[in-house]
């Protein structure tokens, strides 16, 4: 039944992205793009929207929003207009915000998604420069405007630039919109426009949710406001979807509104009803001249493109052996590619992969530090696997030394000659297998008698006697050699 | 020292003859002598004024060299911002406003010696003063009448010699009305030549900053002063700034002067019209040769600025909202609170535009307004440019009349925005325009106008000049 309905009412999803540009300073003005920083404490009488002042476009937000175009495969426009778009709220301090509307920078291009289902090619309906509102804080509730006592602005966030990328329709699931977001996140990332962490809000999303109807019809569409993760994103969008293949199966008819996503029950919620449109009244900004985008000049920065994500995975996987997850997980990160680039330039690459794919991105997890700040250096970490891979080093005493370095920095060789840590091997590995032997002579017995099952325990006994750092396998073949088995 | 021109004091004061200090005091005094009958000014600043000027004589006692405009007191509209001098544009809504910063044009004067700040039509949006939440500014020259608007507290400190010169604003005319109305000389620059910087808003695309003076050559010298590009301002010019004054004597041999036909018939006064026409003629008879210009659109330059700029004055108002600074009532719930601030600190004229923007721009009526009057822009600007293809400077009135009586249109708004049919083009085309005085009709001064193409303030300037010496007006302080 509902593998059929799911059939019957086909997903129809566009998306709509404002991630932060990644400047230093303001979409309009020189204050300083800062998160976290006590309130108020980036304002200027631009982002504050004083009488009298004026805003000045910013060029890197402008080069920026071309390039995440152009990554795209965008159309860049050779002239943008920048419009106001009128509405009163608190936090929105002239009264308008600056945006771009009918003639914005990019528009066209399309990201292809892998899904489980095949890939999905999304086509971008536009991408446009605008700046963010003020921040309200609602204080005496729970932090809803509803019942609070009194409403707080913090204007750093005034004027910080964003980009609003508009896809076309063309998402089929939430497994697809949740990926279209994940590549996009990823190709902002490597042509360094966002850093794109929806966690912190410098990516935000909506959903514009809709179905088609069994006649081939197209249902309303609902806006799926606030979503702040990827995980929540597909599961408020399955469930939305839910709710309206409900309400049409059952004879209804979905109406335009607002939803909000509660993961905590996992529910939907109007928020509002969207029968009357808001009115922007948008108009060309007067304030600043059209933005006159030469040739030569999107030519400059397509030359300085790097290379996307994309295309970075399908080398790895060419280049490297790797398999898909581990390109996928390698590439998602510009530093964590790089990096990874470099240790694999000295190692072999699949041993790579699975140290810098598993147990350092564990630790870099779970420390909630980037690999830009991780200690050991790429060469360390070469050092560490050739190490493993030429057998002097077990790999759980290599795990031990990975954790140590990772804290300290300190060379893999080093912590390994202090610590003792090394393999244990050669004419001290056949003196110790001697010892063990004729300290349980019963169990060296069976065995000698064909007991495999004793095995186990003797070499149990021998790893004990190394402190763990010597090759199980190693050890495995003396002691045979010398039981005579 | 009261009858000196702006250009003579300076030369004083830099020479030593005259303190700045002195020429503050005296202007001080003027103020507090002519306000009661005049109100020209929101806010005097006698102890800002003295302070400044103590600087310039300090700096000037260094020996440090001053720059030719600097000590000169002056009155500046109430429009543009002064940090920590409170700035109303005229409004309730503004009344204890004080900005954290200093507009481009006045930080350019280096130490403005401001003796005041005045007194306007609410957020500029008037022709005769009468629209101040602050009262009436009544005209130098006769008391019963206005000062034209909005920049009429500037035109009447000047006139009443409460300053040695003043800045204006104008967006369709309000620094060459009010000049025409009180006798002195009013600059609109080309839009972008001097910053807007700090300069608060009526209609951005329209707005530009003027000196109004008392003689062409103090026009010259404040425009060297204020004009240039400015970082802050991206839609101010970076062509470069001409010497203004060395120009101004070159005379108007071989120059091509249009007079607009367009601007010289039905609904223009015969006195003004007759004044015109002997500035035409002074200017021949210095050298110039003069012809009959043609701007076909003329006729809806006033309906397509009664959409353009009441649609930038709805976005442009929709800042002064109570959230922040200026004047907030109280209420139950933010947008209450919006609603009640905006209804009590908005004058009728204010409201009236910001009902007519919004209404011109929103969804479905767009196109039929906002859409259609910038399409009658772009053909006055086609208009400029044939007629510059013929002529350097264009002649035309700058007021269809002469100052009318305080009262006498306020209940007519349709009767008070055609005052603005001579000098509201220039706005839409961005071109340059002065008016200077012509001359007088039933005893009241008459401003005679002159337009150039784009950075033409020279040329502009050079014939000005010819017309004020041949008209034989001479500046003289009132009342």
């Amino acid at each position: 039944m509902e593998v059929k309905e799911r059939e019957a009412y086909q997903a129809v999803i566009g998306l709509e992205f404002h991630a932060h540009i990644a400047t230093r300073t303001k979409m309009f003005c020189g204050c300083r793009v800062s998160y976290g920083d006590p309130p108020n404490t980036h304002t200027c009488p631009v982002c504050l929207g004083h009488p009298g002042a004026l805003p000045v476009a910013n060029e890197r937000a402008v080069e920026l929003g071309v390039m995440a175009g152009l990554a795209m495969g965008c159309e860049v426009a050779p002239r943008a207009v920048f419009a106001r778009k009128n509405y009163f709220y608190p936090d929105l301090p002239k009264g308008y915000q600056i945006s771009q509307y009918e003639e914005p920078i990019c528009t066209g291009g399309h990201i292809d998604v892998p899904t489980s289902s095949g890939t999905v090619r999304v086509r971008i309906r536009r991408l446009h420069l605008e700046e963010d509102t003020a921040k309200n804080v609602h204080v005496g509730t729970s932090g809803r405007m509803h019942g609070s006592t009194a409403s707080l602005i913090d204007f750093n966030r005034s004027g910080t630039p964003l980009m609003e990328i508009v896809t076309e329709p063309d998402i089929p699931s939430a497994e697809a919109a949740r990926e279209t977001a994940l590549r996009l996140r990823d190709i902002l990332r490597a042509v360094g426009a966002s850093e794109a962490d929806m966690e912190k809000g410098q990516l935000r999303c909506e959903a514009n949710v809709s179905i088609r109807n069994p006649d081939g019809s197209l249902g309303t569409r609902t806006e799926l406001k606030n979503i702040n993760s990827f995980r929540f994103m597909e599961r408020a969008i399955e469930r939305e979807l839910r709710r309206q293949r409900e309400i049409v199966a059952s004879g209804g008819t979905v109406r335009q509104t607002t939803i909000h996503y509660d993961p905590e029950d996992d529910e939907v919620y109007e928020t509002r009803s969207k029968e009357y449109a808001e009115d922007y009244r948008y108009f060309p900004e007067p304030d600043l001249l059209p933005l006159q985008l030469s040739e030569e000049w999107v030519e400059g920065l397509r030359a300085r493109l790097p290379e996307l994500p994309e295309a970075m995975r399908a080398r790895f996987i060419e280049q490297y052996g790797l398999s898909e997850e581990a390109a996928g997980v390698l590439t998602a990160e510009r530093e964590l590619a790089a990096y990874y680039e470099e240790v694999a330039s000295q190692v072999d690459p699949r041993q790579a992969a699975n140290w810098i794919s598993g147990d350092l991105r564990a630790l870099l997890n779970e420390s909630g530090l980037s690999i830009s700040e991780c200690k050991i250096l790429p060469g360390h970490m070469a050092e560490l696997i050739g190490l493993v891979q030429s057998g002097d080093l077990s790999r759980s005493a290599a795990k031990e030394v990975l954790e140590r370095s990772f804290e300290t920095g300190e060379r893999p060789q080093e912590i390994v000659e202090r610590e003792g840590l090394g393999t244990v091997g050669g004419d001290e590995l056949s003196g110790i297998v001697e010892r063990v032997i004729s300290s349980n002579p019963e169990e060296a017995r069976r065995v000698r008698e064909g007991d495999r099952k004793v095995v186990g325990f003797l070499i149990g006994q021998v790893m004990r006697e190394t402190r763990g750092n010597a090759d199980g396998g190693k050890v495995r073949e003396i002691l045979m050699e010398k039981l005579g088995s | 020292m009261l009858e000196l021109s702006a250009f003579e004091l300076a030369g004083k004061i830099a020479s030593g003859e005259v303190s700045a200090r002195e020429a503050a005091e005296a202007a001080s005094e003027r103020v507090e002598a002519a306000e009661p009958e005049v109100h020209a000014m929101i806010t005097p600043t006698p102890e800002l004024a003295l302070e400044r000027a103590g600087r310039v004589d300090e700096r000037r006692a260094r020996g440090e060299e001053l720059a030719p405009w600097e000590g000169v007191p002056i009155a500046v509209k109430d429009v543009l911002s002064t940090r920590g001098v409170r700035t109303t544009c005229g409004s309730r809504i503004l009344e204890n406003f004080e900005p954290v910063y200093e507009a481009t044009a006045l930080a350019r004067l280096g130490e403005p010696v401001v003796v005041g700040k005045a007194n306007m039509d609410e957020f500029a949006m008037g022709s005769s003063t009468e629209n101040s939440a602050f009262g009436p500014t009544r005209n130098p020259w006769d008391l019963s009448r206005v000062p034209g608007g909005s920049s009429g507290g500037s035109a009447a400190a000047v006139a009443a010699g409460e300053g040695w010169w003043a800045l204006g604003t104008d967006t369709g005319g309000s620094v060459r009305q009010p000049a025409a109305l009180c006798g002195i000389v009013g600059l609109k620059p080309t839009y972008g030549r001097v910053s807007r910087y700090g300069l608060i808003a009526f209609a951005s695309s329209l707005d530009q900053i003027g000196p109004m003076t008392r003689d062409v050559r103090d026009a010259a010298l404040l425009l060297s002063a204020i004009a240039g590009h400015d970082p802050r301002d991206s839609t101010s010019a970076s062509a470069e700034v001409p010497d203004y004054l060395a120009e101004l004597d070159r005379g108007v041999e071989g120059l091509r002067v249009g007079i607009i036909s367009e601007m010289m018939g039905e609904g223009i006064e015969p006195g003004v019209r007759e004044v015109v026409e002997r500035a035409a003629r002074s200017l021949e008879e210095a050298g110039a040769e003069v012809g009959e210009a043609h701007l076909p659109h003329q006729e809806y330059a006033l309906a397509a600025y009664y959409i353009i700029a009441p649609a930038e004055v709805s976005s442009n108002l929709a800042r002064f909202d109570g959230v922040r600074y200026g004047m907030r009532v109280e209420a139950e719930g933010v947008h209450e609170m919006f609603r009640r601030t905006r209804g009590r600190g908005f004058g009728d004229e204010a409201k009236r535009r910001i009902m007519l923007g919004t209404y011109a721009l929103s969804s479905g009526y767009y196109e039929a307004y906002y859409a259609q009057a910038q399409k009658v822009r772009t053909r006055i600007i086609e208009d400029f440019r044939a007629a510059f293809s013929r002529f350097d400077v264009l002649l035309s009135p700058t007021s269809p009349t002469v100052a009318f009586g305080l009262g006498e249109k306020v209940e007519d708004p349709l009767a008070m925005y055609a005052q603005d049919i001579c000098s509201i083009p220039a706005n839409l085309a961005g071109i340059p325009a002065i008016s200077v005085p012509g001359g007088l009709s039933e005893g009241l001064p008459v401003g005679v106008q002159l337009m150039g193409n784009h950075f033409a303030e020279a040329t502009l300037l050079r014939a000005a000049r010819t017309v004020e010496e041949a008209s034989g007006f001479r500046f003289e302080m009132r009342p």
